[in-house]
């Protein structure tokens, strides 16, 4: 009984978990472990479907009884089941995190409002993954939207506000945007339904109005996923909001929207539609390859390192672009696989940052001279992380520029695969920098000592460095869901 | 009982282990990682080969041949008496350093592809570079860092090949190749930036010498003489090796007879040895490939053991440049005596391993019909004797009485030194065990009249030069005119000259470099730092317009197209 609703509840629980936790109110200890506890129920959820669907299948669930395409649908497969592990995974590891972490540095009156929209943003998260429907999905990436413009502005620096609205005046454009071009795919098919609407848009042909549908939703959603140059919101959120809610959302939403964009290229309007005829491989690549050289190198001279993440998602998320615009089996597999290992390794780096501003209070470089000795266990977790954001080999980020670089040598072209090369040496400098003021320099004299960060911390850090050299080395299962989904998305006409 | 685990992976992981442990357990450990290392690679029987997939690809990390096995062997022995060597003097940091780069130096000889050979290349890079930097001294972590450069940079280039030569053959195989397509070639030069070639040469010289005594002992081994395996396994025959040999050779020669001190004399003399080895990989008949094989393994210990000797004077004095030392003989007798050993098997003085290994090569040269190559071998042979056979034991141990009385360097030092020379007389006496080891079967009789007396003869006269030319040497005033004046003194200007300008010319090279390089990164801060204009993050109306910008852009492609 409940095994046939799973869908539905994967997406269910945290929303009905959220005005829950905001009830709880000053009991704030109950309400970060009931969040914590529908994280790991989200999780659970997510793993029962995946293994439903990992032969291969679909799952097709309509909302309400009402059968598609007049109700709404929830649909699982392959594709994304992975990015719902991915997600409530990161959930489950970062709200177990969240405690110590919030106790820090977010006001005690607001910590509830805080929990609350950390459930809503991993329900919205959640909905847009795993919905079948064009419209429901926008009302869910507005329901993350406006949690995470909430999280943002409850940093502590008062720039998160102003972060916070920049990225709300940004993001509503976005989601304007694929609302527009929602209205469009409506007018022009009747239907709001994902697997109707492809049906419906092969049978229209050559159409205007079409093709500005098309521009409206690529870009609506490249402001979501912070395509460059339309990226410039996202390093200030991500300095600015709490540790755990850059964590959270640079492990996630990103690759949430990333998701978005795969299933309306490939889903909706039909690889066919979206190469042959719209050429949007002729933006994505050299936006992408700029977001690599661009961005990274923009990363060597932060001074924040979560900026310095940051800018560094930016340009990973310019690999993932690359790998779609490959438009073969294998870039589509890189660009799946990056999204798992991109989460898995920002994940581990973000966390790790959070511990040193547990510590320090903030994350600049210039404050972080001789930590290394201090905090061995969360440097060393930001090393490994870092390491595995380099791509070298035995961790994730090796097994995902591998694909991408083999993915560009089968087009034979092999300047991409150089300048994918290029992106990894420009993050070994900016590893490198932390790398040296933290073991290299020493600490001043007159600077306060630090500590080792709590285990409440650690624990679920290395949790997720660990994760990065597990898939790194037994990389048979993302590969394996990866090629497979990316092979189904090829297949579908 | 099979046990399948790459034997390079318990030093790797024991060496993780050592800074955790103190006292009597860490020492014991030291000693014990590399024997039990050794147990595991006789353990695994001939040509076992555990396979892994990894992605798609057939992955052996644990593949036993008879050749990785030999070299497999000696970087243990060399591991563990280099472990007791530095025990109690080099911080733990460089043992553990040490440990985890001759690990991984065993990890590539039992690589039956690609990849893993490629992981643990790349480890052994780290490791080294760790040992350099556990010295300490400001010129160490500078010296390391310009190490760590060079090999990261050889790094990428052998990793290009092997992506390049995985997606051209769809094989991951670690088998002989020709260098006659580009992967093959990023292959093999990859190797060659760790063999010391040309023109990247003077990293040896660079480096090593600012490693702290015990860590030089650990470099000299592994490094060159794993590029050496991966070319005896990857690129036998390849014709080019031979005058890759040939120049650094002669390189190292040159060099070391102009070089004042004592542990670069002997870096330079590094490159000249695997020079040979290079040389007779080229030639490439089963002799030539036995004879590089055998002078590696050979070659390890009296390396070694000079180092050693030389890490004695070095620690015990502070000083390493030849005209500061001298007349240490009298205090440091067992240290003089083991030098004076290492050289002699240097310079394939009979009866020591150089006269029973590096024959092997000269012989082959000369069954090949390869006159020239053979003549400049057997020329170089002298140039080792008087550069690493003469020269550095004279200098240090005798010469003039520099007035300094130190002791013999600790126990476990000795023991070390005494154990490598026993093993450098041992083989010379009795090679048959080492022959056996050898990749191909051997028929070669090293102690016959005609070659002890060549030997003889080329040593009694390259002595002879040596001491004639002394006072050159020492580089004073007085010269002869003689026609070895000619040469020496030809070559001495030449190389003098072209030094000087060369590092005229470098130092301007490099501040121009250096300068541009500064406005590059000024315009890169410019344009991407905090207040770039591509790191501008606060204006929105900016990025509307690349909204918009975008949005028109599609609109016009679809329009258009």
């Amino acid at each position: 009984m409940i095994s046939h609703h799973l869908p539905a509840l994967q997406v269910v629980v945290p929303l009905m978990a959220a005005p829950l936790c905001f009830l709880l109110g000053r009991y704030r200890r109950l309400g970060w472990i009931l969040s914590t506890l529908v994280s790991w129920l989200c999780l659970w959820i997510a793993v029962r479907l995946a293994f439903q669907v990992a032969d291969g299948g679909q799952i097709q669930y309509a909302f309400g009884g009402w059968a598609p395409p007049w109700g709404i649908e929830y649909r699982v497969d392959q594709l994304n089941v992975l990015v719902l592990l991915i997600v409530s995974g990161i959930a489950s590891v970062m709200f177990p995190y969240s405690w110590s972490s919030v106790q820090n540095e977010v006001d005690p009156e607001q910590q509830p409002l805080f929990f609350t929209c950390m459930l809503l943003c991993l329900a919205g998260l959640l909905g847009i993954t795993i919905t079948g429907d064009a419209f429901n999905l926008f009302v869910l990436l507005e329901i993350s939207s406006l949690s995470t413009y909430t999280l943002i502005s409850l940093g502590r620096d008062r720039r998160a506000l102003t972060a916070s609205f920049q990225y709300l005046i940004m993001g509503t454009i976005g989601a304007t945007f694929i609302l527009i071009g929602v209205g469009i795919l409506y007018m022009l098919t009747g239907t709001l339904n994902m697997a109707d609407l492809s049906d419906r848009i092969g049978e229209i042909g050559e159409s205007r109005a079409l093709q500005a549908g098309f521009g409206f939703l690529i870009v609506g959603i490249g402001l979501k996923l912070a395509m460059f140059p339309l990226h410039l919101w996202l390093p200030n959120a991500y300095a600015f909001a709490p540790s755990i809610v850059s964590a959270f959302i640079a492990a996630t939403a990103t690759k949430v929207a990333v998701y978005v964009m795969v299933r309306y290229l490939f889903t909706i309007f039909g690889h066919e539609f979206s190469f042959s005829a719209m050429y949007i491989h002729w933006l994505l690549i050299p936006v992408g390859l700029i977001a690599v050289l661009f961005t990274s190198i923009v990363a060597v001279f932060q001074r924040d390192i979560k900026r310095m993440l940051a800018y560094s998602s930016v340009a990973q998320i310019g690999y993932m672009l690359v790998g779609i615009g490959l438009v073969s089996t294998t870039g589509l597999t890189a660009t799946l696989l990056h999204l798992f290992n991109h989460a898995l390794m920002k994940g581990a780096l973000f966390l790790s940052m959070g511990a040193v501003c547990y510590r320090l209070g903030n994350t600049l470089i210039d404050n972080m001279d001789g930590i290394g000795r201090q905090m061995p266990w969360t440097m060393g977790a930001f090393v490994a992380g870092g390491l595995s954001l380099i791509g070298v080999p035995l961790t994730v980020g090796f097994i995902s520029k591998w694909y991408l670089i083999l993915a560009a040598l089968e087009k034979g072209w092999w300047p991409i695969a150089v300048i994918v090369v290029l992106g990894s040496l420009i993050a070994v400098i900016y590893v490198w920098r932390v790398v040296e003021a933290a073991y290299l320099h020493q600490r001043p004299d007159q600077s306060v000592t630090v500590v080792e960060a709590p285990a409440s911390l650690l624990v679920p850090t290395w949790i997720l460095v660990l994760a990065n050299y597990y898939f790194g080395i037994d990389a048979s299962f993302t590969t394996g869901f990866t090629s497979s989904a990316a092979t189904t998305l090829f297949g579908a006409p | 009982m099979e046990f399948n685990f790459p034997p390079g992976l318990i030093l790797v992981l024991g060496a993780i282990a050592l800074p955790f442990l103190k006292g009597k357990i860490q020492q014991a450990l030291i000693v014990l990682l590399p024997v039990m290392t050794l147990v595991l690679v006789w353990w695994i029987p001939n040509d076992y080969t555990l396979v892994l997939s990894f992605l798609d690809y057939q992955l052996s990390p644990v593949n036993s041949t008879p050749t990785g096995r030999l070299f497999a062997s000696i970087f243990c022995i060399m591991t563990f008496a280099g472990g007791i060597y530095a025990m109690g003097q080099a911080k733990i940091l460089e043992l553990t350093a040490a440990y985890v780069y001759a690990g991984s130096a065993i990890g590539v000889t039992f690589c039956g592809d690609l990849i893993s050979l490629f992981i643990f290349w790349e480890i052994m890079a780290l490791g080294s570079t760790m040992v350099l930097w556990a010295a300490g001294s400001q010129s160490a972590y500078r010296a390391s860092f310009r190490y760590l450069m060079i090999h990261l940079l050889g790094g990428v280039v052998l990793m290009a090949g092997i992506i390049l030569h995985v997606h051209t053959t769809g094989s991951t195989d670690f088998t002989a190749m020709q260098p006659d397509n580009l992967a093959s070639i990023l292959i093999l030069v990859g190797f060659l930036v760790n063999a010391g070639a040309p023109p990247l040469s003077a990293w040896i010289a660079d480096a090593y010498p600012e490693a702290s005594p015990s860590g030089m002992v650990f470099l000299s081994a592994f490094t060159t003489k794993t590029a050496v395996y991966a070319l005896l396994v990857g690129f036998p025959g390849a014709t080019i090796l031979i005058y890759i040999g040939l120049y650094m050779v002669f390189y190292g020669i040159i060099y070391a007879l102009l070089e004042n001190d004592m542990r670069r004399i002997l870096a330079y003399s590094i490159v000249n040895q695997v020079g040979f080895m290079v040389c007779a990989i080229g030639i490439g008949t089963e002799l030539a490939l036995n004879g590089a094989a055998a002078h590696a393994f050979a070659h390890i210990i009296y390396k070694a053991l000079l180092l050693m000797s030389a890490g004695s004077v070095l620690m015990m004095t502070g000083k390493r440049k030849c005209t500061d030392l001298g007349g240490l003989f009298q205090s440091m007798p067992q240290t003089a005596i083991n030098g004076i050993i290492g050289a002699l098997a240097i310079s394939s003085f009979p009866f020591t391993s150089g006269f029973v290994t590096k024959s092997l090569e000269t012989a082959a040269a000369a069954s090949q019909g390869m006159v020239a190559v053979w003549f400049l071998l057997i020329a170089a042979s002298a140039g080792v004797f008087l550069h690493a056979g003469i020269k550095f034991p004279w200098f240090v141990f005798f010469q003039k009485d520099s007035g300094q009385r130190p002791p013999d360097p600790p126990g476990n030092m000795r023991f070390s030194m005494w154990g490598f020379s026993f093993l450098c007389i041992a083989i010379g006496l009795f090679p048959g065990p080492l022959y056996r080891l050898l990749p191909y079967p051997v028929e070669y009789q090293p102690y016959t009249a005609s070659h002890l007396v060549t030997q003889f003869q080329l040593l009694l006269f390259a002595g002879f030069a040596f001491f004639v030319m002394l006072p050159l040497m020492k580089r004073t005033l007085t010269i002869s005119l003689d026609f070895d004046w000619f040469y020496r003194r030809f070559l001495h200007i030449f190389a003098k000259e072209f030094t000087v300008k060369t590092s005229n010319t470098h130092i301007r090279i490099e501040h121009a470099i250096h300068q541009r390089i500064e406005r590059f990164i000024k315009r890169l801060y410019r344009h991407h730092g905090p207040h770039g204009i591509l790191a501008r993050t606060w204006p929105s109306g900016g990025m509307v317009l690349w909204v918009a910008i975008m949005l028109a852009g599609i609109l016009l492609t679809s329009a258009l197209l």
